[in-house]
């Protein structure tokens, strides 16, 4: 039983397209791309700009409608031929995803604390163990020193960790992260994704980052490169292997 | 947590900000329907200070506020007499502008019979006109004080009494002396030519005239009725209570009262665009944290709950600034502001409604706002 769910990809894209826009102006974004991550896999989404990086991030997050294809979550298919199958999307966000933006987007009237007690409350836990969890997640960032902070008093890497704690408070299976170590300097670029590996580990998650950072390529377990919307190459440089 | 009230601590010097200039805009406004109010209020005063049931004033006037009536005054004894009346008093009504502390004042002059209808309604500090002559009840917006000695005609009257709130349609604070007083007041400030008249008793004219006679009717007689038997002398005309109250306010004062009541409705209508600019502008700075609330997983009525909540926390404490801002000044007008409760509930249901339909706006803008625009850079 073990092996047969870890063989079961978490995040499974079928043959997904999108296209924006219409005739003269139609741009295809994404055609026909294909991806499994497992669960434990830390895997990046590399390719020149305007690629669909961004595209494919945004189709499995659910907050963008594919043209057609499908994809499976989880083991959940939400969608079949370019339809959702389900109708509450934020939910299926609020339980199974976390996002890291490239720009942290922390809500800058919440203290680093509330921020991520914020994402726990919605999906329903009390205010004070809410606010413990989260004081337990920014310790674990290494940022518990700086809970009580707004974000606009946060550094650049202070904050991104607080974003981080976020996305990982419900203990999403999927994290999705766009450029998560772009505006970091290299040795906590290198401790972000020392922690986004420990998260795969020991949740058992699937950690889908966009990046174009070359110092931090080795630290994936796969790479997926896009080239015109595009799969161009899949390269897989897995350390268990 | 609420993130309506962390949003607005966060910002809260800018939001006491908004809200204070929210509420001086609602004052303004309460101010004016006060001033509406007081006007309305203020034309209705005299003629209901007498606390009459009908005037009896000259034929084919609708007198005596507004349209000039003089009647004889022995017409007093015999509307007294009719069936159904229990008491009836001589009035007259004269603008006198004189000389106070070095200063021009102008008052309006009841005189009126001490022993009948038609004297001050409520005396406030002082006491009611106890001699036949040259006494006074004056009110007190009219700045004089008990004791204050000031001369009308060619006599001097003493202040005995106060009154609170006794002015004419136009303003000016009432005074109240005895009726022979004001007859002789009369004379004394008619041109020469026919105070000559008058004193030889020629020209028809005799001293004893006055501008209305009151009545005031016994519990169970019909005002309508009594008036039937005064029209049936000829040079007589009478206007019950209620009829007399509407020439008021349909006619003497008519235009000042469209006039601001049309300025309200702008201003009501100006506070409403502004307050909907405030919430909505509100909500579109906030467009962004909203698509990062929506990306990770925040439900509509976190986020509707949170802009409605903003927008009546606003409406509210710029309403509750405005109102008690009124509620401050409002004795510093030169002329009366009437504040019914009514009013400002009525107001508060406007304000209320306007924050509702603007933040209304706000959630529509907020729900449309896509969740990937908190990915972008
Ligand atoms: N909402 C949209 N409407 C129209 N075209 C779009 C939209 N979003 C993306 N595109 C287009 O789709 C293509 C892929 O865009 P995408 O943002 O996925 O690229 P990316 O690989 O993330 O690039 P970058 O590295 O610059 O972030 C681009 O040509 C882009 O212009
Ligand atoms: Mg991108």
């Amino acid at each position: 039983m073990a092996t047969a769910v870890s063989s079961t990809p978490l995040v499974r894209v079928d043959r997904i397209s999108k296209h924006f826009g219409e005739g003269e102006t139609r741009v295809d974004a994404l055609r026909e791309v294909s991806i499994d991550v497992y669960p434990g896999q830390v895997v990046a989404l590399l390719g020149p700009s305007g690629s669909g990086k961004t595209t494919l991030l945004n189709v499995i997050g659910c907050i963008l409608d594919p043209s057609s294809g499908s994809m499976e979550l989880d083991g959940e298919v939400v969608i079949e031929n370019g339809r959702w199958l389900r109708s509450n999307l934020r939910q299926l966000r609020l339980d199974k995803i976390g996002f890291i933006f490239q720009f942290h987007n922390l809500i800058p009237f919440l203290d680093a604390t509330d921020n991520v007690a914020l994402v726990l409350q919605l999906a329903g836990a009390d205010a004070a163990p809410a606010r413990r969890r989260a004081v337990e997640l920014l310790d674990y960032l290494e940022v518990g020193h700086r809970k009580s902070a707004m974000p606009a008093k946060l550094s650049g890497g202070e904050a991104q960790r607080v974003a981080i704690a976020r996305a990982l408070a419900n203990r999403p299976r999927i994290i999705l992260a766009d450029e998560p170590t772009a505006a970091l300097d290299s040795k906590r670029a290198g401790i972000v994704m020392d922690l986004l590996r420990k998260v795969a580990v020991e949740q058992e998650a699937a950690i889908i980052a966009v990046t174009h950072d070359e110092k931090i390529f080795d630290r994936f377990d796969h790479i997926f490169s896009l080239r015109d919307g595009r799969l161009d190459s899949e390269h897989d440089t897995s350390r268990a292997a | 947590m609420n993130l309506a009230y962390r949003d607005i601590r966060h910002n809260l010097f800018r939001f006491l900000l908004t809200c204070i200039g929210l509420g001086l805009l609602l004052g303004v406004v309460l101010a004016m329907i006060g001033i509406y109010r007081g006007l309305v209020v203020d034309a209705l005063t005299i003629a209901r200070a007498p606390a009459v049931d009908l005037w009896v004033v000259e034929a084919n006037t609708r007198g005596p506020f507004a349209e000039a009536s003089r009647i004889p005054g022995d017409i007093r004894e015999a509307i007294a007499r009719i069936a159904g009346v229990a008491s009836a008093g001589s009035i007259t009504y004269q603008t006198v502008e004189t000389e106070h502390r070095g200063g021009k004042l102008r008052l309006y002059v009841i005189g009126y019979e001490p022993t009948r209808p038609g004297g001050p309604p409520e005396i406030s500090e002082g006491r009611a006109i106890a001699r036949s002559h040259y006494e006074m009840v004056a009110d007190r917006s009219s700045g004089l004080v008990l004791g204050d000695r000031i001369g009308l005609g060619r006599n001097v009257f003493s202040v005995v009494g106060l009154t609170r709130h006794q002015v004419n349609s136009g303003g000016d604070p009432a005074v109240y002396i005895t009726l022979r007083d004001a007859q002789k007041l009369q004379f004394d400030l008619a041109p020469p030519a026919a105070r000559v008249q008058l004193a030889r008793g020629t020209g028809g004219a005799s001293r004893d005239t006055v501008n209305a006679v009151v009545a005031r009717l016994q519990p169970n007689s019909s005002p309508d009725a009594v008036a039937e038997t005064v029209r049936q002398w000829k040079h007589l005309a009478a206007i019950t209570q209620e009829a007399q109250e509407l020439i008021l306010t349909r006619s003497l004062v008519d235009r000042a009262r469209r006039q601001i009541g049309l300025f309200t409705s702008l201003l009501l209508v100006v506070s409403a665009v502004i307050i909907a600019l405030i919430i909505y502008t509100m909500t579109m700075e906030k467009l962004r944290q909203i698509a990062t609330l929506k990306l990770i997983g925040a439900p509509d009525r976190t986020i509707i709950g949170m802009i409605v909540q903003q927008a009546m926390a606003l409406g509210l404490i710029g309403f509750a600034i405005g109102a008690t801002l009124i509620v401050v000044i409002k004795d510093y007008f030169p002329r009366r502001v009437v504040l019914e409760p009514d009013n400002v509930i009525v107001l508060g249901l406007i304000v209320f409604t306007v924050c509702l339909v603007s933040s209304g706006l706000g959630v529509r803008a907020a729900l449309r706002v896509d969740p990937a625009t908190a990915l972008g850079g």
